[in-house]
């Protein structure tokens, strides 16, 4: 393994271990952070004052800037977080593990937000704070599997079965989130149709697209540094009397 | 000097014996077969016993009460072998792990699934229900209680051995319930609203052989884990 990855030239499993990841994650944080923030209020600036006021909904639409960005990351946190348990457990790779673990709770925390500012809309637009409809329930639904992941890490006192344990757990959920948006999907359609499709051209001002990108990216960035700085967390909490950490 | 057993064999002695085994202590058994009546009987004290609500609303009922019982008994699946380490023997033996799985899950479920397919059309009756839909409610209970115990499983392996253990099935299965609730139940309302169940009832059976294919293989990496 070690061969293979000094012929490619770069040393790309430098990175996955632990030790040489922590100041690498460190020196990454202020960047993302500092442009998250830059780019989060710069597309709250298109969203709440630049784009035009929509003619059917009025102002209230403008809070989709935050909710479709919100609903997008809770969807590919979801994934990703998949993807790294599945990395951890064919490659028994620890760091795997730790980002998987980090992730959870940044994409429970972006399930509520697109929960709660869906409903924050849907109070003007339908008439009622909830609406038992295809996309929200799939919403609520994710949420619990987050929190399946999240009890289930924190119940196991052992660090390394716990790692494996939820992993096996979130590849299930990975699994599973098709056939459960299915399901529900099959029980109860109301909601009005993806306002964004990659195939046909967007049904919205131009303007309003890259408000909603600029935050998506945004989010994105902001994901990484909070996640990043979980991971260093994990690694201090789980590794503090090994060498590397000690000041003497 | 000892006969070589057959896979064939050594999979119906496990299951003949985990069933023996809970036959043992047929308290439990019943517990959760009593929990089933008793908890569906409830539902109409809490609304009233109007016959054309009760008859809405008994395919759901029915259904999430069927999805609890079986949930309940979950932790009882791996448990005991697992505290006295007759699992880590059964993982040692030279036959599939994944095969000696599937046939603990069909015990598990001969005993806390199957005797709710007889019982619920009795419930059922008290729901007002109709001869059509009392039929559909039982096949898709036959179908739906196996994938339940076949999901189940992955929650009782992922948490062998923990502390409150009870609770944190629940969080960890019920959500990967709902397609069963959802296609189970919907197979019974087609009915009431005069449509055809098989859509339903096909769905149901995917998700059942899905569940057949995957849900053992996720158990016995959940088994390999908590045994390591």
């Amino acid at each position: 393994m070690k061969n293979l990855a000094t012929k490619s030239g770069f040393n790309w499993l430098k990175y996955a271990s632990p030790k040489t990841f922590y100041p690498l994650a460190g020196k990454l944080i202020p960047w993302c952070a500092i442009s998250a923030a830059t780019l989060i209020a710069y597309g709250l600036y298109i969203g709440l004052l630049v784009a035009p006021t929509d003619f059917q909904q009025g102002e209230g639409y403008r809070i989709i800037f935050v909710h479709v960005p919100a609903a997008w990351f809770s969807m590919f946190l979801y994934l990703l977080m998949a993807l790294y348990a599945g990395m951890g457990l064919v490659f028994n790779a620890k760091l795997s593990y730790l980002m998987a673990t980090a992730i959870a709770p940044t994409g429970a925390m972006f399930t509520l937000l697109a929960l709660v500012t869906g409903s924050l809309w849907g109070k003007p637009m339908w008439g009622a704070w909830w609406v038992w409809d295809a996309r929200l329930t799939s919403e609520l639904i994710l949420l619990f599997l987050y929190i399946g992941y999240i009890s289930l890490q924190a119940a196991i006192d052992d660090k390394t079965r716990a790692d494996k344990a939820s992993a096996v757990l979130a590849l299930v959920g990975a699994i599973n989130v098709p056939i459960i948006f299915f399901s529900v999907k099959w029980w109860n359609t109301l909601h009005q149709g993806s306002s964004i499709s990659l195939t046909k051209a967007p049904a919205m001002a131009a303007i309003m697209l890259q408000g909603m990108l600029i935050m998506a990216i945004g989010f994105w960035l902001y994901s990484i540094a909070v996640i990043l700085m979980r991971v260093r967390c994990e690694i201090l909490e789980r590794d503090s009397k090994t060498a590397m950490f000690r000041q003497d | 000097m000892h006969k070589k057993l057959s896979t064939f064999s050594v999979l119906y002695k496990i299951l003949e014996r985990d069933i023996k085994v809970a036959w043992r202590r047929q308290s439990d058994v019943m517990a959760v077969f009593f929990f089933f009546i008793i908890a569906a009987s409830l539902f109409p004290l809490g609304s009233g016993a109007d016959p054309k609500l009760l008859n809405a609303m008994a395919p759901s009922v029915l259904w999430v009460t069927a999805l609890l019982s079986c949930m309940l008994s979950l932790s009882r699946m791996y448990a005991s072998d697992y505290a006295d380490g007759t699992l880590e023997q059964m993982m040692l033996s030279n036959q599939p792990t994944v095969l000696i799985v599937l046939m603990k899950i069909l015990a598990h479920w001969m005993l806390s699934g199957l005797p709710l397919v007889f019982v619920a059309p009795l419930i059922g009756l008290q729901f007002n229900l109709s001869g059509a839909q009392l039929q559909i409610l039982a096949l898709s209970l036959l179908m739906g209680t196996l994938a339940l115990s076949l999901i189940g499983s992955i929650g009782a392996t992922l948490t062998l051995g923990i502390r409150g253990t009870g609770v944190l099935i629940a969080i960890l299965v019920l959500p990967l319930y709902i397609p069963v609730l959802v296609f189970g139940a919907g197979a019974v309302n087609a009915v009431s609203i005069g449509v055809s169940p098989n859509g339903a009832l096909s769905l149901l059976g995917a998700v059942l052989a899905m569940a057949l294919v995957f849900a053992p293989l996720a158990s016995t990496a959940a088994l390999k884990i908590a045994l390591e």
